[in-house]
């Protein structure tokens, strides 16, 4: 690790930290309908869209009518999704001519699947498959649409705690709505300008061809990307424009541009904590939350930042430089920019998973072992470290919810949240939503280890499951127990050797895409509904503080355990015995 | 229950309107007025033609230019529509012979150079098209650059000082030399490559 490497990492997260707190207050004050600095400007475009969709904006909804809407926005997102790729041959902005024969019904099944739970896993390369409009129209109004919608989550789960013996959470087509016209796409305008000055394209070009300097012939592939670029980011999507995603020059033209993508990625979920504490009346609550997540956050990026400072033995004994020296990063550069470095690349590759973002500006597939288990074991935790926008606040609560149910057992007192009884709904709702996902990870991984097809057949083309990896061993399997965590983890970013693009992983990761987001949804708007009904009890002595040092320890402590206890079989046979493989140097 | 339901298609048509075309045409519109070279992709022009992107990385491979990183865009490396990291694991065999064919190929071409090799010279990048080296790497090639053209190893070095960058806002990033400037100006500063006598 470099001071300059380093210094780089405090800046981004007190950046982070400056911005919690206006951007959070501002943020409770759109939720609670107040008027903010923006409404002479918007008020106009929040109103035009209740007419447009016919919502009634002072009616509230009990916990399911607010989950129904939620499952009505996704599928009717799912079903336009769809319905725009296989057509994209039929629609305008197609100067490269891409058709229906470039997106196949699994693949798009995939993709839509993928951009409504906020996945953004990517089965195909954006800059060969799909048309401009197709990306504009579809993939990026997903973008905020999903992100808008995990903002709602969250904020009704909020209003569980916040209230006391009310029916209603809310409204889901309001706060859906006031997340997108108040906080996504102001800051959306902002930012896709600044990418642009930074030299991220925004054009609706055809590809352009040039005789390079050489003489040789290079296409260079154009399009709308900051517009698209920007939500990406800010709504923790991750769905690159092109195939290289944050990596490739377009997207993400300089180091500024990436300090921009990242403090996009955690803003909105750095503030949300503030706005948590804002809402329930108490910000202490929202400061000891944002306090847990700076820790693991800067546990997962130094181990990674180590690990991939310290490279791969194998390489340094061909005569390549590890170590940093004024003139080149040393460190394990395989599948890194040279702009980035390492720093910046372990630091990217700790945001976007930490959050469930999953956009890339390296490959974690060339990650040294332990360096691509950071990345790996933040998804598993359920992406609470900051987290998704929405999703990171919501799951943390979840983390709240057993934290404080533990404590309670070590005690033996009925434990209690912001002044709620904490039962047996909410944590049979709560551990609901942990299996769910656990589930999902390891069943889909251990089915794929070991299930065969024939081979040419339609299912898995290569034959087994297995066959489609670009790499064997035991990072073979991490590439398998990578994808379907991802998935499961509406993140999106990929150990990309892996060919995913056949009917069966199409699928199975499509499913593990709907149980990661819905199953874990769904019990939290349920939590949400019964904690509004019940009343608030006054704190007292034998009251445990949720706002101080020992309930942040208890907090991260929770996190870390759950996550280990569930994962480390697996992680076992994948990263950590890839380590001492690579270090005795075995290849295979 | 068709009360919640309902305005979810009527949303959704309403945001494709305003988010998915309104919002990029908007956006397009204002970058086109106001940064018409980043929006189009900062072509770079040399006599009067355009002959690539300042940020993306083109293939070079002759002596008297400096060459990139390796690239796995497309089959033949540097392809702009098909950017794509090698994905190769740190213990894939694939990876360490590539590296190692890659070592022993540079140390052909380079045999005025006896440094240690810079960790980004002979490793694939993330997207396969970066435009950078790192200023060790471009140091390392200077020496055949400058016998190629016939120039002093100076000139050749002072150029690579002249096109290194620093970090961003002097503490984002890394150092970096883009490898088509330098290589444009190495062909405005001294004599076409076809000129050189062999």
């Amino acid at each position: 690790m470099t001071s300059i490497g380093i210094l780089q990492i405090a800046i981004f997260l007190a950046l982070i930290l400056i911005c919690a707190k206006p951007l959070g207050a501002y943020m409770a004050r759109v939720f609670e309908g107040e008027r903010t600095f923006l409404h002479p400007g918007l008020r106009w475009l929040e109103v035009l869209t209740y007419k447009a969709a016919g919502i009634k904006e002072d009616v509230e909804q009990k916990w399911t009518h607010y989950t129904a809407s939620l499952l009505s926005f996704s599928i009717f997102g799912f079903v336009i999704l769809y319905l725009l790729q296989r057509l994209q041959g039929f629609l305008p902005l197609n100067p490269q001519g891409f058709g229906a024969s470039n997106v196949n019904p699994d693949l798009a099944f995939n993709t839509a699947t993928s951009f409504v739970t906020n996945t953004n896993w990517q089965g195909y390369s954006g800059e060969s498959t799909l048309s401009y409009f197709v990306q504009m129209a579809g993939l990026a109004v997903q973008n905020f649409a999903s992100a808008a919608a995990g903002i709602a989550v969250a904020i009704a789960l909020v209003r569980g705690f916040a209230r006391q013996e009310k029916k209603t959470v809310g409204n889901f087509w309001v706060d859906v709505t006031r997340a997108t016209v108040y906080v996504l796409l102001p800051m959306a305008i902002v930012g896709a300008l600044l990418f642009v000055s930074q030299g991220v394209v925004q054009n609706f070009g055809a590809y352009t061809e040039v005789a390079t300097v050489e003489g040789g012939k290079q296409v260079i592939a154009q399009g709308p990307v900051a517009s698209q670029e920007v939500i990406k980011q800010l709504g923790t999507n991750g769905g690159g424009f092109f195939n290289g995603n944050s990596s490739h020059p377009f997207e993400n033209p300089t180091p500024l541009s990436n300090l921009l993508q990242m403090f996009l990625i955690f803003v909105i979920p750095g503030a949300l904590t503030y706005t948590f504490g804002k809402m329930v009346g108490d910000t202490r609550q929202g400061w000891a939350i944002f306090a847990a997540m700076s820790v693991m956050f800067l546990i997962g990026v130094f181990v990674c930042y180590e690990f991939e400072q310290a490279g791969n033995p194998i390489l340094s004994r061909l005569g390549l430089q590890t170590g940093a020296t004024a003139g080149q990063s040393g460190g394990n550069m395989e599948g890194k920019e040279v702009r980035f470095g390492i720093a910046n690349s372990a630091l990217f590759a700790t945001v976007t998973t930490d959050a469930s973002c999953g956009a890339v500006n390296a490959m974690h597939d060339s990650f040294t072992p332990i360096g691509g288990l950071v990345p790996l074991f933040n998804m598993m935790t359920g992406e609470v470290i900051f987290g998704g926008v929405g999703a990171g606040l919501y799951g943390i609560l979840l983390y709240c919810i057993l934290a404080v149910f533990i404590a309670g057992l070590m005690v033996g007192r009925t434990p209690e949240y912001l002044g709620k009884k904490i039962e047996q709904k909410e944590v049979k709702m709560a551990m609901l939503a942990v299996v769910a996902t656990a589930f999902s990870i390891l069943f889909f991984t251990a089915v794929s280890s070991v299930i065969s097809f024939p081979e040419k057949g339609y299912w898995n083309p290569p034959g087994a499951a297995a066959a489609n990896l670009n790499n064997s061993g035991a990072h073979g399997f991490g590439e398998i127990l990578y994808a379907y965590t991802s998935a499961t983890a509406n993140n999106g970013s990929a150990f990309a050797g892996i060919t995913a693009n056949t009917p069966w992983y199409d699928l199975t990761l499509g499913l593990a895409m709907w149980i990661g987001r819905f199953l874990f949804l769904i019990p939290l708007l349920a939590a949400a509904g019964s904690l509004a009904a019940k009343k608030k009890i006054p704190a007292t002595a034998g009251t445990f503080p949720t706002h101080g040092p020992l309930f942040v320890g208890l907090l991260v402590g929770t996190v870390l355990i759950v996550g280990a206890l569930t994962f480390f079989p697996a992680l076992s046979l994948g990263p950590i015995v890839e380590h001492y493989l690579m270090h005795s140097g075995n290849l295979f | 229950m068709w009360q919640q339901i309902l305005p979810g298609l009527r949303i959704k048509i309403f945001l494709t309107v305003l988010l998915g075309v309104v919002y990029p045409l908007a956006m397009t519109g204002i970058s086109q007025l106001f940064f018409p070279h980043q929006a189009n992709g900062s072509l770079v022009t040399a006599g009067g033609k355009v002959i690539g992107s300042e940020l993306i990385g083109q293939s070079f491979t002759k002596p008297e230019y400096f060459q990139g990183r390796p690239s796995n865009a497309g089959a033949n490396g540097y392809d702009a529509t098909a950017s794509s990291g090698y994905n190769q694991g740190p213990t894939n065999k694939k990876l360490a012979d590539r590296v190692k064919a890659a070592v022993e190929q540079f140390r052909k071409d380079n045999p005025d150079y006896h440094g240690p090799i810079p960790a980004d010279l002979v490793t694939g990048s993330a997207s396969g098209l970066d435009p950078h080296l790192s200023p060790d790497s471009a140091r390392a090639q200077a020496a055949r650059v400058a016998k190629a053209r016939g120039v002093s190893l100076e000139q050749v070095r002072e150029l690579i000082a002249q096109f290194t960058e620093g970090p961003d806002l002097g503490v984002l990033g890394e150092p970096r030399v883009n490898v088509l400037r330098l290589n444009l100006a190495l062909n405005q500063r001294f004599a076409k490559p076809q000129a050189v006598a062999k």
